[in-house]
This record gives structure tokens, C-alpha cells and sequence, in this order.
């Protein structure tokens, strides 16, 4: 489980999250949604340690994440792009994130249903995408980690490695173990998420089940539910002038009757 | 295994098939094996090959540097997510690049030293050719990779290292010039010493001139090093300030990446 706690962090003048506090329970799906810019990544990245926050605490599994990274043994990382260096073999790449956990207990459910044996001689340049993302995918999952942090997983994806990916994600919180999800595809976030997190100009403005989040927003669906505290988000900013009105033709301008020149 | 020579492992295996570090081990196994085809002696092909290096390896070493690590990023990013300590995992990246760089120089200048070593070149100058290559290759890495961490914009950072090697081997020694020409009413041998020192080309230049008999190629700055401090000194002096050249830049590089938010 990880626990975020009054997260604020700012690049410059802009503030990118602000008091964010945010509980990913065990054996659950969570979904962290929000538009583009909205703070998703570099609450990831804070989670992973990527990024250091400028105030609030971080807890992996009832412990304090430090600069140390010991903490990182919890959690798995799937990138939602697959950049490895193009000369490495396949099987060199996964050699080397295997030995850089020495001691970790190896799940090679995924490598096996991705066939991973049949790639693993083939430099990582010669790769399609989508091999690459299922590469991507083996990694996140290769050490048990309690928490799975996955961006966009399914991006590049063909449909069968997509389904077996969701049927790996599913097992996974089976097993009691936490799973941090992107994703701009909300049929896909219905088919697996269990908690949804909204994340709006880096302000949490809805967290709970996804059940709590069609009740709250009267939604028929999760896309419709997002769509509607969106469109929230946006009236609340304009009516306090943060966004400019809607664009209202001016009286004089009127459709030109047909013909007319 | 630790982290570091995990990942020097993984550099050295990436970069060993990269075809523009092969393309660049060849380009001077060619060039070197051509001066001497053409008739060149030892002493002339080591003078020859000295002014090329001079030139071209902190040119590759910043330009190549800098790309390699901007394209290494997103793989640094997930290096970093794993539970491994950043000055490590740092390390283990600089040193990735850094020794194919100049394990690449050492090879293509090498062999054909090896090949022809009844021709005249002397060991010392050539061991010393050697040093100041690698030396300028393990500095030029550091500080592209410095220019790398510090700027986020990889056009910039392009144009930063190429700016980076255009003083150090162009305006430089041109500004140097200039200044003993203004104030050539004054003494100025210490201050151009130091200026000397303060150029990591200019200081592997003198390390390998001072092995060789060839005072007069020295330049101006060259000949006093090697009046004021003698020939054993002045090499001393010289590895000195190439190795401070080498592990400023990588302190400042390392600095920025332990401390930095990817």
C-alpha cells in the first residue's frame, strides 16, 4: 500500500501538484486520471523517486520513502513508452534490471505469455513497438513488486498481448498487491479499475471507488463520469475568470441566406 | 555484481556495436596506417596524429556525448525507478561512455603504432599521445555529459557542446594570442601558463610535445611550460591538470544528476 501525504510540488512559477494526499489500497485497481498537464507523470515520478517533492511524506508499505531507494524494491515501473538502448539484446536488457534486484523472487508469467524466449537474441533496434512494450511490460512485472506503477500499459499493444496484459493486471490484484494506473482510454480503466483518482491543475478533485464516482457524478459509465467532472472543472474555473467565457457570436454577425453573394 | 559494473557492462556492450564509435575506431586506424603508407616516420605520423586528435576527439566526445545521453534518457529514467543508488547508477553511465570513447582512440591510434614500431616513434611520446587521448576523452565525456544533465533542451544542449568545442580549440588559442600580442610589453609568462593550464587541448597538447624534441612546435605558451618546469615536471604538471580536467566536470555532472528531478 502507498500512502501520499500532502504532496506540493512547483517547477518554476508554476505549481504542478498541490497538497495532493492520496491512499493506493492493496488488492485494488487504482486509476489516476485527469487532462493532459493535469500533475499525473510527475506524481508518478514522485512516487518513484524520480522527482523529489517540495513538501508532504511518501509511504510505501508503512514505510517512509528516503533518497536511499531501498523503498523502490516495492514497486514495479512500466513507462508508457519503451526506450532501451538499440544495441542491447533483448536478453541483456532484462539480465541487467534482473541483477540490479539481486535476491528479488522472479515471476516469468508474462515473459513466458510474451515469448520473450523467442526474442531474446534480437538486438532491441530491431524490435517492432510493439515487442518493445511488451519487454517494457516483463520488466514492470519480473519481481512481485507490492505496487505496479503503469503508464498508458496498453499503448502499442496488439489486441491479444493488450488482453493478456489486463489478465496479468487482474491476477496481480488477486494476489493482494496494488496496481497505479494511466490511461486516456477510459473503456479500458472500466474493464480494470476498482478506485479512481482525478487529478485536476495538480489539485485531487475526486478520489474513491469507481461506483462512489457514478454515483457522485450520476454518470452511466467511467468515460462519462470523467467527461462530467471535466466539464465541472471547467465551468467552476471560468466562473472564477481562471479560463475566458464561451465564444458568443456578436448580434450584428447572422448566416447568409443561401445565394447570396 | 554491483551497480556500477552493471551498468558499465551494458554501456560498453551498447557501445561496442554503435556503428559511429566503430566508424570512429576505424577512421583513425585508417588515418594513422595512411601517414605511415605514405612514408611518414614515427616522429611525423605521432606530430600529424597529435594535431588531429587535438581537434577531433573532444569534437566527438562532445557531440556524441551529449546525444548519447539525451537518447539514454527515457532508459535512465527506468534505471532510476529500480532500487539502486543514483551516484552508482551515475557512474556506472559516465564510465559507459567515457572508456568505448577512448578505448575506441586507443585501438584505432594504437594498432598501427604497434604494427610499424621499428619506425622510429618513440615509446614515451607515443604512451604519452595515448594518455592525452584518453585523458581528452574521459574530460570531453564529463563535460558533455554535464551539458546534457544541465539543460533539458536537446538542440541547446547540441549547440552548447559544439560551442564548447569551439573555444576550447579554436577561440581559445585565439584570445591567448591576442592577449600576448596587447600586452606583449609586460611579463607574461606566468599568467599564460596558467592560461595554459586552464585548457584541457592546450594541456594534452603539451603533454605529448614535452616527450618529443620539437620545442619549436610548442608555441609560445609549450616552450615556457617546458623551461619553466623541465621535461619530467612539466609532464607531471601536465597529467596533473588533465586529470583535475577530467574529474571537475564529472563532479559537476554527477552533482547535477544526484541532485536533479527527471
Amino acid at each position: 500500500m502507498i500512502t501520499l501525504d500532502t504532496i506540493r510540488k512547483r517547477f518554476g512559477a508554476l505549481e504542478v501538484l498541490q497538497d495532493v494526499s492520496l491512499a493506493v489500497r492493496p488488492g485494488a485497481v487504482t486509476a489516476l486520471v485527469g487532462p493532459n498537464g493535469s500533475g499525473k507523470t510527475t506524481l508518478i515520478k514522485i512516487v518513484l523517486g524520480l522527482t523529489r517533492a517540495d513538501h508532504g511524506a511518501l509511504h510505501v508499505d508503512g514505510k517512509l520513502a528516503d533518497d536511499a531507494g531501498a523503498y523502490r524494491r516495492a514497486i514495479g515501473y512500466m513507462p508508457q513508452a519503451a526506450h532501451f538502448p538499440v544495441n542491447l539484446r533483448v536478453g541483456d536488457v532484462l539480465d541487467l534490471v534482473s541483477q540490479l534486484r539481486p535476491g528479488e523472487r522472479i515471476d516469468d508469467d508474462l515473459a513466458r505469455a510474451f515469448a520473450m524466449d523467442e526474442v531474446k537474441d534480437k538486438l532491441v533496434g530491431t524490435l517492432s513497438g510493439g515487442t518493445r512494450q511488451k519487454v517494457n511490460a516483463v520488466i514492470a512485472f519480473m519481481f512481485r513488486p507490492s505496487l505496479l506503477i503503469l503508464d498508458e500499459p496498453t499503448a502499442g499493444l496488439d489486441p491479444l498481448s493488450s488482453n493478456v496484459l489486463k489478465e496479468k493486471i487482474r491476477a496481480v490484484r488477486g494476489e493482494g498487491r496494488s496496481v497505479l494506473v494511466t490511461s486516456h482510454i477510459m473503456a479500458e480503466l472500466e474493464s480494470l479499475a476498482d478506485d479512481v483518482a482525478f487529478l485536476c491543475d495538480g489539485r485531487l478533485r475526486f478520489s474513491g471507488s469507481v461506483a462512489e464516482l457514478l454515483g457522485h457524478t450520476g454518470g452511466s459509465s467511467l468515460e462519462d463520469a470523467i467527461a462530467s467532472l471535466m466539464r465541472t472543472e471547467r465551468s467552476v474555473r471560468r466562473s472564477v475568470g481562471e479560463l475566458p467565457g464561451p465564444v458568443v457570436a456578436p448580434p450584428w454577425f447572422a448566416p447568409q441566406p443561401k445565394g447570396a453573394i | 555484481m554491483n551497480v556500477v559494473s552493471l551498468v558499465l557492462q551494458a554501456g560498453l556492450r551498447d557501445l561496442s556495436r554503435n556503428r559511429w564509435i566503430v566508424a570512429y575506431t576505424l577512421c583513425f586506424l585508417g588515418i594513422a596506417e595512411g601517414l605511415f603508407w605514405f612514408g611518414g616516420t614515427g616522429p611525423q605520423v605521432l606530430l600529424s596524429l597529435l594535431n588531429l586528435v587535438l581537434l577531433v576527439l573532444p569534437l566527438v566526445a562532445l557531440v556524441f556525448g551529449t546525444i548519447h545521453v539525451y537518447a539514454s534518457r527515457e532508459f535512465v529514467e527506468l534505471l532510476l525507478a529500480q532500487p539502486v543508488p543514483r551516484r552508482q547508477l551515475f557512474t556506472g553511465l559516465y564510465l559507459g561512455l567515457a572508456l568505448p570513447l577512448a578505448g575506441a582512440f586507443v585501438l584505432g591510434a594504437g594498432i598501427p603504432f604497434a604494427v610499424h614500431a621499428r619506425e622510429g616513434a618513440s615509446l614515451g611520446g607515443v604512451v604519452a599521445l595515448l594518455c592525452a587521448g584518453v585523458g581528452l576523452s574521459l574530460a570531453f565525456a564529463a563535460i558533455a555529459t554535464w551539458i546534457a544533465l544541465r539543460t533539458d533542451d536537446r538542440l541547446k544542449g547540441i549547440g552548447l557542446a559544439l560551442g564548447a568545442w569551439l573555444a576550447a580549440t579554436v577561440v581559445y588559442d585565439g584570445l591567448v594570442l591576442g592577449a600576448a600580442a596587447a600586452f606583449g610589453n609586460y611579463p607574461l609568462e606566468r599568467p599564460l601558463l596558467a592560461l595554459m593550464l586552464a585548457n584541457p587541448v592546450d594541456v594534452a597538447r603539451v603533454l605529448v610535445l614535452t616527450q618529443l624534441d620539437v620545442s619549436a612546435l610548442m608555441g609560445y605558451t609549450g616552450a615556457l611550460f617546458e623551461r619553466t618546469f623541465g621535461t619530467v615536471l612539466g609532464t607531471g604538471v601536465a597529467a596533473a591538470a588533465l586529470i583535475i580536467w577530467c574529474a571537475v566536470p564529472l563532479g559537476l555532472a554527477e552533482r547535477r544528476f544526484t541532485r536533479r528531478d527527471f
